[in-house]
């Protein structure tokens, strides 16, 4: 039930950045006449102070949000992937050297570091902020990955691999990884939450490519056009509301597929009163 | 103690990890930041500042070894350079005038939101099945809701609308700074919304973190055991259950810090609150770099210090962490 839900508001969101833009087909950025006007029949979403629509912003803006956050999480898993899965299977020195490393990742604070990194780029193009969220993002799945290597490489199909004489890369990469898919999957999903996050605040404080629209530039634009103090709150409250939901959706599954995993936390009705 | 002082290394290890970071950035990064800084002002910079920069940055032509023991040797001395949004006033100084506010701010908010998230996280997994279950769906939305969207949303509703608080600043600016009843009022009134902000978005993930242990402990044959025995449910819930179930919980709490003290940040900006969170921001518009090293550094050792804060509670109620053979 959760997964399908999940699901449901993922692909939403999905056909809405690849389609969306071709339905609407309007430019995002076009301003016109009618500034500041709330929810109506012409404007669904009302406009910005400069008269642009904001349902196209919405639109649009999905497309480099929920860019951003998926390249870079797809950035970020393959680092989590090459540094749990290599430490978790040869253990000793390498493992010490790389486990160091993901807890220290780990530790630091990443929108900080994030803000700090941005901050020395020549040009902040939507690739790069993709890299430097990356950047700081890939410890908490390689911490999970290297946990579940661990488990897995002193299993039979392992030894059996070893014992024929397939080389330590062909194991982790083809014997491994493939086991490990599941976890790789949640990492990846709670990875991209994280990168959308991070986009979102980044652009928010103005600091990501503010000539294309994104969410959090949205955000930047509403702040900065006084939105909250004229009652605009058509302006803040879709691109806000739309990173939550991408957000529960990607929570939802995520929770759906650890109550597959441990049972006792499905929210059943429990017949046995407690009192 | 052998756990503490394993922590204290591997903090001691990450400290130095920061502090070597902070060094390797202005050199990885593309470009050189001082000609960068010149660049972008168009040469309008004084050579005083061309000048701090470089210092601050001990860049200089010595080699990259030399250049590292200058800038230990600086930092041992608590000397980060001089900003140059507030030329001529130190960095230590910027960062010693605004780290009260976020450090009160966000460790408040931080401890109400544990103490509300991780009660409520108990009592759902306990009432499991009732109607409690409806705050399920709605903390997992929060959970994934930006701080600085939390923020607005209040700020629009509390302090436009509604008028009831104050959206930025610290404290007003007809009271005097000072030991008086009138300031605390004021600072208290002041850091009222940020604090609900930073506590409504971190309390989520308290509660599901906290739900989700507590439920699998529940299954454990001790908690059957003490309910069999006739304990109060109070007892068994808090004693037996919850005890246990707060250990996952510290850890995964003081790893969240990172991402709280981030949202904090933002929430700063928003309120235009004068803690560190601003003053970054202000540092990154005014290519103030080493404004911006320095604060990170300092945001970077804060966490470091609250992990550790968290361990030496993890040694409080584990008795296993405290045995002295392993």
């Amino acid at each position: 039930m959760k997964i399908k839900i999940g699901f449901g508001i993922l692909v939403f969101f999905a056909l809405m950045a690849l389609a969306g833009p071709l339905l609407i087909g309007a430019d995002p950025a076009a301003t016109s006449e009618d500034g500041l006007q709330g929810p109506s029949a012409e404007h669904w979403l009302g406009t910005t102070q400069t008269g642009q629509d904001i349902l196209t912003q919405i639109v649009y803006g999905a497309r480099i949000s929920m860019g951003v956050g998926v390249l870079s999480a797809v950035i970020a898993n393959l680092l989590a992937i090459l540094v749990g899965l290599v430490g978790g299977y040869f253990g000793g020195a390498v493992d010490e050297v790389l486990s160091v490393l993901t807890n220290i990742f780990l530790v630091l604070p990443a929108l900080p570091l994030i803000i700090v990194l941005a901050g020395y780029l020549p040009q902040r193009g939507v690739g790069s902020v993709a890299v430097v969220i990356a950047v700081t993002g890939w410890a908490w799945g390689a911490r999970v990955l290297r946990a579940q290597t661990l488990s897995v490489r002193r299993r039979d199909f392992v030894q059996a691999a070893r014992a024929s004489g397939e080389g330590p890369l062909r194991i982790i990469f083809f014997e491994i990884m493939p086991v490990l898919l599941p976890v790789i999957a949640t990492s990846f999903l709670a990875t991209v939450v994280a990168a959308i996050l991070a986009e979102a605040g980044l652009s928010f404080l103005g600091l990501a490519d503010l000539s294309t629209v994104s969410w959090g530039s949205m955000l930047y634009f509403a702040q900065n056009g006084q939105a909250l103090l004229i009652g605009a709150w058509w302006w803040f409250i879709p691109p806000g509301l739309c990173i939550a939901l991408i957000g529960t959706g990607l929570a939802l599954v995520n929770f759906g597929i650890d109550e597959i995993a441990n049972p006792r936390l499905r929210t059943v009705k429990v017949r046995k009163a407690r009192t | 103690m052998r756990f503490l002082a394993r922590r204290l290394g591997f903090y001691l290890l990450t400290a130095w990890a920061a502090i070597t970071l902070n060094f390797l950035i202005p050199r990885l990064m593309p470009g050189d930041p001082v000609e960068l800084l010149v660049a972008r002002m168009k040469g309008n910079v004084e050579p005083e500042a061309i000048d701090a920069m470089r210092r601050a940055f001990g860049i200089s032509d010595a080699n990259l070894w030399q250049q590292y023991l200058d800038y230990l040797g600086n930092l041992a001395r608590g000397e980060l350079g001089r900003s140059i949004t507030f030329f001529p006033t130190e960095v230590s100084t910027v960062i010693a005038d605004s780290l009260p506010w976020t450090v009160g701010l966000v460790g408040v908010a931080t401890l109400i939101s544990y103490l509300i998230g991780t009660s409520l996280g108990v009592l759902m997994a306990w009432k499991r099945g009732t109607w409690l279950d409806g705050v399920l769906p709605a903390a997992t939305f929060m959970h994934a809701v930006p701080y600085f969207w939390v923020a607005l949303a209040l700020v629009f509703v509390f302090g436009v609308t509604l008028q009831w608080f104050p959206v930025s600043r610290a404290y007003g600016l007809d009271v005097m700074p000072g030991m008086t009843g009138e300031f605390a009022a004021s600072v208290l009134y002041h850091a009222a919304l940020p604090a609900i902000t930073i506590v409504i978005a971190s309390m989520a993930d308290r509660i599901l973190g906290m739900r989700n242990v507590m439920v699998t402990t529940l299954g454990e044959d001790y908690v059957v055991m003490a309910e069999a025995k006739g304990l109060t449910s109070r007892r068994v819930m808090w004693a037996y259950a919850a005890r246990n179930a707060i250990l996952p919980n510290i850890t995964s709490f003081a790893l969240s810090l990172g991402f709280v003290v981030g949202g904090s940040v933002l929430t700063e900006i928003v309120f235009s609150y004068p803690g560190i969170g601003s003053m970054l921001l202000k540092g990154v518009e005014n290519e103030d770099f080493p404004l911006m090293q320095g604060i990170f550094l300092v945001i970077s050792l804060a966490v470091l210090v609250a992990n550790f804060l968290a361990d030496l509670a993890y040694v409080v109620l584990d008795p296993r962490t405290r045995q002295e053979s392993e």
